[in-house]
């Protein structure tokens, strides 16, 4: 077995060092008729035949790089420099373990300690931690960060919120039993989010761009929320956004919540992605997850560190902050490696030719006749109304080559309101002929 | 010889293959970019008067800046690829090539996850394979994907405890949650998550649970205990089915912690143990890499009695096609993460399990278990095992045989830095004093492992014969002296701010 460097010759040997007869008797603890139970398994395999059998289910998918590509929905496909996967995959980075020795691991504190500037700088907040999983934990522990900062048990979401994001963020606070209001789905951003916060709210919770693409102005919401002592959870699922839009700092946000996918991470079919998080300096101590600062040695050299850990688990164990421990520490360092190269002159490039080709494609379907560009506002994604089920025309389309975007009935199943809506996602990698096609085939269609 | 630790300092603070490097704020401009687009066109904005007007205040390097940055981080860290990596309870095992070639194929890689289904069938089979093998490597009917780390999969399991107590009617009874004093602080901490008070178990003196200390803490308030198996001290619980039992007769579910399956995989099924939930860290077992600290995944299989409260998304398989389930059936308890789970690891974990074969995995297994026991009888000639008897796939040692030197367990991890080793996972289990936990894997070859116990003796030998002073003053080699954690957290400093 390849992977395995011990021979039998080494085992005998080992075997008689330790002064056991047979490998099974390190095992004497276990059972006896639980030991060496039998598995409808396959035997091993060569390189060769395990690149076959995976390269098969591969073939079988369609890639974003196939064809005409529209999908977005909290995950968009952006063009990767080439140096990132090469620095990601060097093994002193894949293959070390988290920086718990801090001296033989400043390579990766320091690219935390620069993610954490990267994003604190993005998000206009003061603080920023070392990553979660992805955006939609993130969020929920958001949401429980806001319920231990305010002690309340109320928490208020969009109705423009990504229904996975609220979906997660029920699920982790009705476990507490706390109470959470949604917002009717918001197609066109017109709730009145104020009218819902109240003295016993601890945080609402708002996407921007939110999730049929409409920007919003966080301001007045923060207003309204901070007037009743509720704390405003700004969520960013599109990366890029960051560096063409009011950031949520600007805006008055308390907590910062972002999907990092779209700087440095492939689609992936879902993960694993890269969560923001960011909040106000005086929360920092209510933060989840862990935090890496600055320090100096014992020759006073600056260096890194993991800090803070008093808030994490494995150290205050049932009184941590979360129960987080495992981050996306290779994730962060391919979106640190993308925002190094961009800087920010090349992110307010990149987020000017996104609007771009979004305003483009919208402008191409805005022509079909029976199509509706439902948004007054967009970044990079919009949503427009067609007259048949969006659903049915997804498929219809992906069957000429053609990935339109994400249909209502994907997110909202069972919503007869959402039924005929259609998200659509442009960006660097879209051609005008990509969108001419779009176009076309759609009109084709209805 | 003797070995000039006061070398003569150099100008740049350079030390040939050691190069100083500054933060990459510091070394570009916020004009600066390595990236390169085409022009923009010259047209009205569509964002309301919502956009970004001032300076994000972020930097750019060119490439070759960026490269050579990055390269040279990449030179102060250790990593499996370039020595022994012998953290207990964490599995620092090789991570193999074909994994990462898999897992970059495009219609993984870019693949969207919304894409429509019939456009991701092979990504459902990939994720229905995986979920087999899982299924069958523990004896468990069920299994839910999506947890994104070993943590995640605890709340997973946790969840579905709490949902089935719910369903139950005892939900505002069965409160307390039991959990040994050597469990990971995951454990406690995911309970709490849950809205569970924990109470600790009693270790016996050979370190595993004590069964006459757990029964007497169960009860009808009981809903579940968190027992990892094998435990923290590298040790297979005797009793388990005795204490699944007694959990059982009192109402409660067992939650093993699976963070150790690597001992036992094409060994044992936990499923033939009374297990009601487990967490799989296939970035511990099944060699998805580490990178720094993640991505993991932590996928959840559940007894049958679990399984109908396992959160979406799942895929079932109907008519020869694949089906994503992404609307929470009645019992279900809702949702863990956006999309389907991390995929990126799938990939690389089935990777991994078809190249191994469950030939292979059970002999992972056992060379595992066979390292560790090696590296416990080798040790044991000058160190102090914490407990009599073989170990499982970890060894773990007290810190009995520094007594008296002035040394601690902090210098003699720091010393093995200096010898070109990463420590072992040091103070934890917290039912051992001054804990080293040793934990090889089976990607060590006998040689290596030769190696590393000889190092380890000699720096005993040397702990116990007064040099106290030296292990002290550890590393001298690295990258970094010893770095003032206290001054880093009483006055955080947690980004870089422009001079």
């Amino acid at each position: 077995m390849r992977y395995l460097p011990l021979n039998d010759a080494d085992r005998s040997a080992m075997l008689k060092t330790i002064g056991a007869g047979k490998i099974d008797d390190l095992f004497a603890d276990v059972p006896g008729d639980a030991l060496n139970a039998s598995f409808d398994l396959p035997a091993h395999a060569g390189e060769l035949e395990v690149e076959r059998a995976l390269g098969a289910m591969a073939a079988k998918n369609r890639a974003a790089d196939d064809g005409p590509f529209f999908i977005g929905g909290g995950a968009y496909k952006h063009h990767i420099p080439a140096t990132v996967d090469h620095i990601i995959q060097r093994s002193e980075f894949l293959t070390a373990y988290t920086p718990y020795q801090p001296e033989i691991a400043q390579g990766t504190l320091q690219y935390l300690f620069e993610f954490q500037t990267q994003v604190a700088a993005l998000s206009g907040m003061e603080v920023a931690n070392a990553s979660m999983y992805d955006g939609s934990t993130g969020c929920a522990e958001a949401a429980l960060m806001a319920r231990r900062i305010t002690k309340r048990k109320k928490a208020v979401l969009s109705g423009g919120l990504h229904p996975h994001y609220g979906a997660v963020t029920r699920t982790n606070l009705e476990l507490l039993k706390d109470e959470v209001v949604a917002a009717p789905v918001d197609v066109s951003a017109s709730e009145d989010l104020a009218a819902m916060i109240d003295e016993k709210t601890a945080c609402v919770i708002v996407q921007n761009p939110d999730v049929f693409g409409n920007i919003r102005d966080l301001a007045p919401i923060a207003e309204a929320a901070h007037t009743k002592g509720a704390l405003l959870i700004a969520v960013v699922t599109e990366a890029v956004s960051l560096g063409g839009l009011k950031s949520p700092g600007e805006m008055d946000a308390d907590i910062f919540v972002g999907e990092g996918q779209s700087l440095g991470n492939g689609l992936g079919f879902g993960g694993p992605y890269v969560g923001l998080f960011a909040t106000r300096q005086k929360y920092l101590r209510q933060m989840p997850g862990r935090l890496c600062g600055e320090t100096t040695d014992a020759d006073g050299k600056r260096g890194f560190v993991l800090t803070l850990s008093t808030r994490e688990q494995h150290i205050r164990r049932d009184k941590a902050t979360s129960n987080i421990c495992t981050n996306s520490g290779l994730c962060v360092l391919a979106f640190t490696i993308h925002m190094t190269l961009l800087g920010q002159a090349g992110l307010r490039k990149l987020a000017t030719l996104n609007h771009q080709a979004a305003c483009k494609t919208a402008d191409a379907l805005a022509a079909i006749n029976g199509v509706e560009v439902i948004n007054k506002t967009y970044f990079n994604e919009f949503t427009v109304r067609l007259p048949k089920s969006a659903s049915e025309a997804v498929e219809k389309l992906a069957a000429q080559g053609i990935l339109a975007g994400v249909p209502g009935g994907r997110l909202w199943p069972g919503d007869p309101g959402a039924e005929n809506l259609l998200t659509v996602a442009a960006s660097e990698c879209t051609t005008d002929a990509d969108i001419e096609t779009l176009a076309k085939k759609l009109e084709g269609i209805l | 010889m003797t070995i000039n630790t006061q070398a003569p300092p150099t100008f740049t603070g350079n030390k040939a293959l050691q190069i100083e490097e500054a933060l990459s704020f510091e070394i570009g401009g916020l004009d600066r970019t390595g990236v390169d687009f085409p022009p923009a066109e010259d047209r009205a904005d569509r964002l309301g008067g919502l956009g970004r007007g001032s300076d994000i205040g972020l930097p750019g390097l060119s490439e070759p800046e960026t490269m050579r940055h990055f390269v040279r981080l990449s030179q102060k860290n250790y990593a499996i690829d370039m020595g022994p990596f012998p953290l207990g309870s964490c599995t620092m095992k090789h991570n193999p090539r074909l994994n990462e070639k898999i897992a970059r194929l495009p219609g993984f890689a870019d693949l969207h996850p919304l894409a429509p289904q019939s456009c991701a069938q092979g990504a459902l089979e990939l994720i229905d394979t995986l979920a087999y093998w899982l299924k069958e490597l523990t004896g468990m009917p069920a299994v839910a994907m999506s947890p994104k780390a070993g943590a995640h999969g605890e709340l997973c399991g946790m969840m579905a405890i709490k949902a089935a107590i719910d369903a139950r009617g005892e939900g505002a009874r069965r409160t307390r949650v039991l959990a040994p004093e050597s469990a990971h602080g995951t454990n406690p901490a995911t309970a709490v998550q849950c809205g569970f008070t924990v109470e600790a178990i009693p270790a016996d003196a050979t370190g595993r649970v004590d069964l006459a200390a757990l029964k007497e803490k169960l009860g009808p308030d009981v809903a579940a205990i968190m027992v990892t198996n094998p435990n923290t001290c590298g040790l297979f619980e005797r009793d388990i089915r005795a204490i699944a039992d007694a959990v059982h007769d009192a109402g409660g579910y067992f939650y093993c912690d699976g963070a150790n399956f690597n001992a036992i995989a094409g060994k044992v099924k936990p499923g033939d143990l009374g297990v009601d939930a487990m967490h799989i860290n296939l970035h511990k077992t099944f060699s998805t890499p580490h990178g720094g600290g993640g991505p993991g995944a932590g996928p959840t299989v559940l007894a049958q009695t679990l399984a109908e409260f396992a959160p979406v998304p799942f895929v079932v398989r109907r008519d020869g096609k694949y089906q994503l389930v992404e609307t929470p059936g009645a019992e279900s308890f809702g949702r863990l993460t956006a999309f389907h789970g991390q995929m990126g690891m799938f990939t690389r974990a089935l990777a991994y399990m078809m190249s191994h074969g469950v030939d292979g995995v059970r002999q992972v297994a056992e060379d595992a278990v066979l390292n560790a026991n090696y590296v416990l009888a080798r040790l044991k000639a000058e160190m102090t095992p914490a407990f009599d008897g073989y170990c499982m796939h970890e060894a773990l040692f007290d810190d009995r045989f520094l007594k008296d030197t002035g040394v601690e367990t902090i210098d003699f991890a720091k010393a093995m830095i200096d010898e070109g080793y990463h420590p072992m996972t040091m103070y934890f289990p917290l039912v051992v004093h001054g804990a080293m936990l040793i934990e090889p894997t089976e990607s060590e070859s006998k040689r290596e492992l030769d190696l590393f116990c000889d190092a380890l003796l000699s720096l005993a030998k040397r702990a116990k014969a007064g040099a106290t002073e030296a292990f002290k003053a550890a590393p001298v080699y690295a990258p970094r002296r010893r770095l003032d954690e206290t001054a880093a957290a009483r006055k955080p400093v947690l980004r870089w701010t422009p001079a």
